[in-house]
Order: C-alpha cells, then structure tokens, then sequence
C-alpha cells in the first residue's frame, strides 16, 4: 500500500471516520477500485452508474487538478498523494 | 421566524437538516437552503418590503436565518444608477448600473453574502470564521467578523492586489498568503476544513452564504419600480452570483411580487479565464477548468464551482455570454469612470467591457432595458489602471507656469496628461 488519500468529511463514515487512508493502484481508476475493497460504497459515491467521475468531485494528485493530467487514467506512483475534494464556491 | 425548511441537494433532491453541511453525501451535489413559499407568500408583500429599512435584510423571509439578523445592517441596497452618459456612448435605450462599488462596509458585493454567512454561523454556534478569497470577501469577512467579535482566518493567492491585501489586514485576521492561484487556495482550504471546526463561509456555510447575492437580484427588480430589466449582464468567478440574481427574479415572482420575469442573463469572464463562457458559446455541458491569467484577479477562478448552473442560467433565460481582453478591461474601467463617475474595479471592466461587446454583435438590442452589474471598486485594484490613466501635471507655483501648460493643453486637444512628459520637461 503505497498511495496516501485524504477523505472529504461526507466520506468519513465509509473510511471509520479515518481522514486519511492508504490505498493502491497503477492510476486513479484502479486506486478507486482499490478504495472500493477496503471501503466498500465508496465507489458509487465517487462515480456515477456508468463509472465516470461525478461532476461536482474534485481529485487531486500531488496537488493537482486530474482534469489537468490524464482524468482517471492519471498514473500514480508509490508516495503520492491523492486528495478526493467536492466543489467549493468562489470569492 | 423561520421559513427555512431544511437543505436540498440541488442534484439529487434529497434532505438534508439545517446544518453546517454543503455537500450531498450520495451524489457530491450541492445543498440549497429549501424554503417554505407558501408561507412567505402569505406574509410578504411588496408593501411590507418597502416599509423596511434600506438594506439587504428587507428580504429577510427569503433569507435562510432563524433569529433576528445582526450583520450587516447597513449593506445592500445600493444605488441603481440611470447611466445617461453612457447610453449616449453605446448608443442603447436604456441603461442602468447596479452599483455595488459602494456596498457598506467593504465596497463590494460580498457584504451580501458575508452577513447572511456570519448571521448564521453565529446562529450555529461557530467562534471561529475563515474564507478562502480572491480579495473582495477577505474585506467583508474580515470587516464583519471583527464587528461580531469572532476569530477569523482568511486565505488568499499571494499575488493579490496591495488594496485588497491592506483592506483585509487592517481588521485584524490571521492572513494566510498561499502560493498559489486561488484554486489551489480553495483545494488547501477544503482540507483545512476537513481538520478544524471553523465557519468556512465559503464551504461549510455555502449553501446559507450563497443566498445573500439573491439580494442583488432583488433590489434591480425593486428599484425599477417592481419590474424586472429585458437585460442583466454579470461577472462570473464561481458562477454563484449570476445563478442567485436569475433565482432572486424567479422567487419574486411566484411570490407574486413581479408580474412577469422577461430577462435575458447574461454572464461575463476576462478572456484569460473564462471557463463558463466557453462552455456557452460551445454549447457544452462541461466546464472545462482552466489556469488562469488575467488582470482581473477577482474573477480569477479556473475552476467554478457553480459553473454548470451559470451556464445553465444563460440558456434558459436565453442569454449568452462573452469574454474581454486585459485591455479591454481597462478601457471599460476608464469609460465608465469618465462617464458615469463611477470608479470600478477590474471584475466591473470586464463587465462593462462585455455589455459593449454584446451590444456590438446584435446579442443585446439597443432599444430594451439593460442592467450593468458593477460589483465591486476601483480603489481596491489601482495595479490595473496605474500605468494607463497618464500622470498628474506638476507646475512651479505660479501663474506663468500654469498657463503655459493650459496653453500646450488647448493647443493639442488632448489630455493634459498625455503630453505630462513634453510639458513637464518645458516648464521645470
């Protein structure tokens, strides 16, 4: 287990309130299905029916928006950091 | 006395109690305060409106607080200006600025939002507030916060402008510079909220915070004499404001307060960031974020969070949006200045600067009402105008010095200040 993921509080009651877990995979879509064994519930919460993210979910890699990488195929690397971040409003 | 029923996922529709809670834990949606209508219809009238004082709690049953409010009592209704001047420059009918840049106490329109925000936290029991800010609601919840007695926390990007840096310093806060952008400094600020109980009027408090910029909204429809424009036009960051004014309009009229809700919204970005624009003049369902760069760092959000619902106010009141260049932005904060008197800051250029654009194209006739939302002052960004409004004009005291400059100036026809080097070199 290698990859570090900080949880949102609406996702705590699945991880038994922990805030940050560890997890694994080689890219975000494997690390969810990862998530998803440990934490079984969390998957639907994160993607829709058809296993796309959900648009008003935010996941970060070291810091950066995926969007900005390679979506869910983001690779990942042992000592990453993953961030799982719903939408806050602006100002 | 409450009208507020609980919270509702905007997506999903499920409940969710009055709490400080922003998120639906099944779908990620985000939660809107669910209001009694009914209720409020019985007991709202536009006679009870105008008997109140003039200021952003006249609303009250449509805002989501329990107890009697205690911020923000001098803010809201602001002027709403016939712009005569500038209608004779863009050649339209009838023009009209909702002037905002003149809000109590910080000067922009986020002293709406920060008293429904502080009221309820207050409500809630919070000691502490903290925002994540692009500069206009650091100075509101670092203004107010201080009036309610509550510990405050306030996080920008490090590069904001100085006045707004000053204009949150002066109160007292923990000022938090993070480096980075302010998406970042929202994503730092999620986290940060994840670990400490704190009113985070943005994030924890959304849902309640949000409902303040409704305000806005309604008093346009009110100070137009209960009648709502052909035409809105407004800045968007987030995305929050322009969704809340079409929400405000539609409230207003199924409480019957307005007859009809005619109006076209229409949303305004700097071309450096201007994600919602994209997505509705390519008519897509997805905002794509974006790294933004432009001088208009108030609207410097790459990464709306209300996005999908600017863009889907757009289309159905049959709207459209448009993006302006730095430069452009910079025209338009001198034009309205040198028409209006008006001195706004770079949020207001962009759209100002838009409204000219959407005139141009044949999107909005000259011929119906339009409304400028001009949202925030100039005094806060004077980085942006510095280098480009010439200089003043600096003479030996006495007359023959001054008048050799009038001279110069009535000669060329130009601005004093253009030929500022020229005369200056001639007269010292």
């Amino acid at each position: 287990m290698s990859i570090r993921v900080r949880i949102p509080t609406v996702l705590q009651k699945l991880t038994q309130n922990r805030i940050e877990v560890e997890g694994d995979g080689r890219h975000v879509r494997e690390l969810i299905e990862n998530l998803e064994k440990n934490f079984p519930g969390i998957k639907e919460r994160i993607c829709d029916d058809t296993g796309r993210l959900r648009r008003f979910i935010n996941i970060y890699v070291n810091e950066e928006d995926i969007r900005f990488l390679q979506m869910d195929m983001t690779p990942l690397e042992q000592g990453d950091e993953v961030s799982i971040i719903p939408a806050v409003a602006g100002g | 006395m409450s009208y507020v029923k609980g919270l509702k996922c905007r997506e999903c529709g499920r409940s969710y109690p009055k709490e400080a809670l922003y998120v639906c834990e099944y779908c990620f949606g985000p939660l809107e305060v669910d209001y009694d209508y009914k209720r409020i219809r019985e007991s709202l009238t536009r006679e009870v409106i105008e008997s109140r004082p003039k200021n952003l709690w006249r609303y009250r049953e449509l805002l989501p607080v329990d107890s009697e409010p205690a911020d923000g009592l001098n803010s809201g209704f602001t002027p709403l200006i016939r712009a005569r001047n500038l209608e004779k420059v863009l050649g339209v009918k009838e023009l009209y600025l909702k002037d905002d840049s003149v809000n109590h106490p910080t000067l922009s329109f986020k002293d709406r939002v920060v008293a429904v925000a502080l009221s309820k936290a207050r409500e809630f029991g919070f000691d502490t507030v903290a925002c994540a800010s692009t500069g206009n609601l650091a100075n509101s919840v670092a203004a107010q916060s201080a009036v309610a007695n509550l510990k405050r926390y306030i996080f920008i990007p490090a590069d904001l402008e100085l006045g707004k840096v000053i204009g949150t310093l002066i109160y007292h806060p923990v000022l938090v510079a993070v480096e980075g952008n302010y998406d970042q400094v929202n994503r730092l600020c999620s986290e940060i909220a994840v670990k400490y109980r704190w009113a985070f009027v943005n994030i924890n408090i959304r849902p309640y915070y949000a409902e303040g910029s409704k305000t806005y909204g309604y008093e346009i429809a009110e100070q137009l004499g209960w009648q709502s424009p052909r035409h809105i036009v407004v800045p968007c960051a987030g995305g929050s404001l322009i969704t809340k004014i079409w929400k405000g309009l539609k409230e207003f009229q199924k409480l019957g307060l307005l007859d009809a809700v005619d109006t076209r919204i229409y949303a305004a970005q700097a071309t450096g960031c201007a994600p919602i624009a994209t997505a509705i003049k390519d008519n897509s369902e997805i905002i794509k974020p974006v790294k933004p760069c432009t001088i208009a760092k108030s609207l410097a959000i790459g990464n709306p969070a209300d996005g999908i619902y600017a863009s889907g106010t757009v289309r159905e009141s049959g709207g459209w949006a448009e993006d302006v260049s730095d430069d452009e932005i910079v025209e338009a904060i001198k034009l309205l200045a040198s028409t209006e008197g008006i001195f706004t800051e770079t949020a207001g250029g962009v759209t100002l600067g838009v409204t000219r654009k959407l005139i141009e194209l044949g999107r909005i006739p000259r011929d119906e009402s339009i409304v400028v939302c001009i949202t925030g002052n100039g005094l806060k960004t004077q980085e942006a105008v510095h280098e480009k409004i010439g200089r003043p004009i600096t003479i030996k005291p006495n007359l023959e010095s001054f008048e050799k400059l009038v001279g110069v100036c009535n000669d060329t026809a130009e601005q004093p200040a253009a030929q500022y080097n020229f005369i200056r070199e001639e007269v010292v």
